[in-house]
C-alpha cells in the first residue's frame, strides 16, 4: 500500500512538473473548447424565438452550455494521440520492460493535464459569469456530487474507450482517424450540440442506450437542474450503465492490450 | 505563373503518391465526413423543430443547408491544403529545418502554403458541393446564381488562409503555437450557422474579431442574390487586405528566425 502510494505520487510530479512546461499550451487547448459557447448563443437564440414552444428559457441554454463546458474541459481525452506517438517511434519499448503499466503513465498524464487546465477553464467561467450575471445559480449540493461522479465516470469510459482503440496501432500503425468515428458519435449524442429534450422520441431513446448522453447530457442536467417535463434520467440510471459501460470497456480494452503487445514490433528502436 | 504551376503540379503529384499508402484511412475519413454532415443535418433539423429558428433572420431550411454546404467545403478545403501546409511551418521552425526552404529559389510563402495536398479532405468538399448543389436546386436558383457567389466564396478562402498562415507564422517567435491554429478551427466552427442564428455580442465577434461571417454566411447570401453591397465590399477589402498583411508579416516574421539546431 505504501509502495503504491510513493509510486503514484512519484509519477504524478514527474508529469505535473512536464505539463507545468506547457502551460501556455494547455491555456489554448482549453480555449480550443469554446465549441460550447458557439452554441450556446445559438440555442439561447433558438428558445428566444420559439417562447414558449420550447421547455427551455433563453437562461437555462446559457446555464446548460456553461455546465457543458466545464465538464468538457474535465473529461477530455488525447491517449490515443500519445499512445500511438509512442508505439510508431518505438518509444513505448523502454515503458515495457519497467516493472510498471504504462497505462499509468498516460493516466497520470491526463490527471495533471487537468490539474493545470481546469483553473484556466474556471476563469473562463469567471470572466462569462462578470459579462451574464443573471446567469449565476446555485447548484444543489447533492446534484453536485452526483454529477461529479458521474464526470469521473465519463473520463474513466472516455479513456478506456479510446486506449481500446489506441491499441489498435499494434496492427494497423495510424489509428487516429477511427477516434474521428468515436468522437462523432460522442459529439452529436452526448448533449454537446444539443440538450437531449430536442432530440425526437426515437433518437432520444436510441442514445440513451449508449454510453454519451451520461457523458455529458445528465451531469449537465444534474448541475443546473434544469427538470424537462416527461423526461427525466435519474442519477441511479445514470450510475448503472456508467458502471456497466466502464467494466465492458476495461474488460476489452485487457484483452486487446495483451493480444496487441504480442504484436508489437518495436518500430524505430 | 506557368513555372509556379508546374511546381504546384509536382508538389500535388509526390504528396498524392505518398499518400495514397494509407488507403483505408480515406475510407475513414470519408465515414467520418458522411457522419459529420449526417450529425450537422440532425442539428439543423433540431433546430427546426417544434417552432425552433425557422425563419430566423430569414433563413429557412433549404436557405440555411446553403451555409452548412458553403461551410463543409470550406471545412474539406482547410483538411487538404491548409491544415497539412501551416500546420508544418511550426515543425520547420522546431527542427530548423525552414533553412531548406528559405534557399530554395522559390517564394518561400508559396512553398509552405502550398507544398503538400491531402486527400482526405476531398470527401467533405465532394459532399458540400452536394449540399450546395442540393439546396440550391430547391430553391430553385439558376445556375448563374451559384456563378456569382462564386467571388465572394474564394474571397472567403482568401480570408481563412490569410488568417491562418498569420497565426501559423507566429510561431517564428512562440514556436509551439501548433494548437493556436487548432483554437481558430474551432471558432471556425461557428460558421456552420447563419450570423442571424446568433445573439447580437455573438454576431459581433464573427464579425469584427473572428470574421468568421465573411467565410459562410455572406457567400451564400451573394448565392440567394440578396447580398449587402456594403458586406460584400467590406468582405473584398478585408480579404484583400488580410492577404497583405500576411505577406507583408511572414517578410517582418522571417527577420526574426534564428534557425534551430545547425
Amino acid at each position: 500500500m505504501h509502495r503504491l502510494f510513493n509510486k503514484s505520487r512519484v509519477l504524478l510530479s514527474v508529469y505535473l512538473a512536464y505539463m507545468s512546461e506547457y502551460r501556455a499550451e494547455l491555456f489554448l487547448w482549453a480555449l480550443a473548447g469554446l465549441l460550447p459557447f458557439v452554441m450556446m448563443g445559438i440555442w439561447m437564440q433558438a428558445s428566444a424565438a420559439a417562447g414558449d414552444a420550447m421547455s427551455m428559457t433563453p437562461l437555462d441554454m446559457q446555464r446548460y452550455f456553461l455546465a457543458v463546458f466545464i465538464i468538457r474541459q474535465m473529461t477530455v481525452v488525447w491517449v490515443i494521440w500519445e499512445f500511438e506517438f509512442h508505439v510508431v517511434s518505438g518509444r513505448l519499448s523502454p515503458y515495457l520492460l519497467q516493472p510498471l503499466d504504462p497505462a499509468w503513465r498516460f493516466i497520470a498524464q491526463h490527471i495533471c493535464d487537468q490539474i493545470i487546465r481546469v483553473p484556466f477553464a474556471m476563469l473562463l467561467v469567471v470572466v462569462f459569469f462578470v459579462l451574464y450575471p443573471q446567469a449565476l445559480w446555485m447548484p444543489d449540493p447533492l446534484a453536485v456530487l452526483q454529477a461529479a461522479v458521474l464526470i469521473a465516470l465519463a473520463f474513466a469510459a472516455r479513456f478506456l474507450m479510446q486506449y481500446s482503440l489506441a491499441t489498435g496501432c499494434f496492427w494497423f500503425e495510424r489509428i487516429g482517424g477511427m477516434e474521428q468515428l468515436l468522437f462523432m458519435a460522442y459529439l452529436f449524442l452526448s448533449g454537446l450540440v444539443a440538450p437531449l429534450e430536442r432530440f425526437p422520441e426515437a433518437v432520444r431513446t436510441f442514445a440513451l442506450w449508449t454510453p454519451f448522453p451520461y457523458m455529458v447530457y445528465v451531469p449537465a442536467q444534474l448541475l443546473t437542474g434544469i427538470r424537462t417535463p416527461g423526461f427525466h434520467v435519474s442519477f441511479m440510471q445514470g450510475l448503472l450503465v456508467m458502471v456497466g459501460w466502464v467494466a465492458v470497456f476495461f474488460v476489452i480494452n485487457r484483452w486487446l492490450w495483451r493480444r496487441g503487445l504480442r504484436n508489437y514490433s518495436a518500430m524505430g528502436a | 505563373m506557368v513555372h509556379y504551376l508546374r511546381i504546384l503540379r509536382l508538389f500535388w503529384s509526390a504528396s498524392l503518391a505518398a499518400e495514397l499508402e494509407y488507403r483505408v484511412q480515406f475510407l475513414v475519413a470519408s465515414l467520418a465526413s458522411v457522419m459529420s454532415i449526417s450529425g450537422a443535418i440532425f442539428t439543423f433539423y433540431l433546430l427546426f423543430r417544434t417552432g425552433g429558428t425557422a425563419g430566423v433572420g430569414g433563413w429557412d431550411w433549404h436557405q440555411a443547408m446553403l451555409v452548412l454546404g458553403m461551410f463543409t467545403m470550406l471545412d474539406g478545403m482547410s483538411s487538404t491544403l491548409l491544415s497539412p501546409n501551416l500546420s508544418r511551418i511550426v515543425q520547420h521552425v522546431q527542427m530548423g529545418t525552414l533553412d531548406f526552404v528559405l534557399l530554395k529559389p522559390v517564394d518561400s510563402q508559396f512553398w509552405v502554403s502550398l507544398r503538400t495536398f491531402s486527400p482526405w479532405g476531398l470527401p467533405n468538399i465532394v459532399l458540400g458541393a452536394a449540399l450546395l448543389v442540393y439546396a440550391g436546386w430547391s430553391l430553385e436558383l439558376r445556375a448563374i446564381n451559384l456563378v456569382a457567389g462564386l467571388g465572394p466564396v474564394l474571397l472567403g478562402v482568401l480570408v481563412l488562409y490569410s488568417l491562418w498562415f498569420i497565426v501559423a507564422a507566429m510561431s517564428i517567435w512562440f514556436v509551439k503555437v501548433y494548437n493556436a491554429t487548432e483554437v481558430l478551427r474551432n471558432l471556425l466552427e461557428a460558421g456552420r450557422y447563419p450570423l442571424a442564428w446568433y445573439p447580437l455580442p455573438w454576431q459581433f465577434v464573427f464579425t469584427f474579431v473572428i470574421p468568421v461571417a465573411f467565410l459562410t454566411t455572406v457567400p451564400a447570401e451573394a448565392i440567394l442574390g440578396r447580398a449587402e453591397t456594403s458586406w460584400l465590399i467590406s468582405g473584398a477589402a478585408l480579404a484583400v487586405g488580410l492577404f497583405l498583411f500576411a505577406r507583408y508579416f511572414w517578410r517582418f516574421a522571417l527577420r526574426y528566425y534564428t534557425s534551430a539546431s545547425s
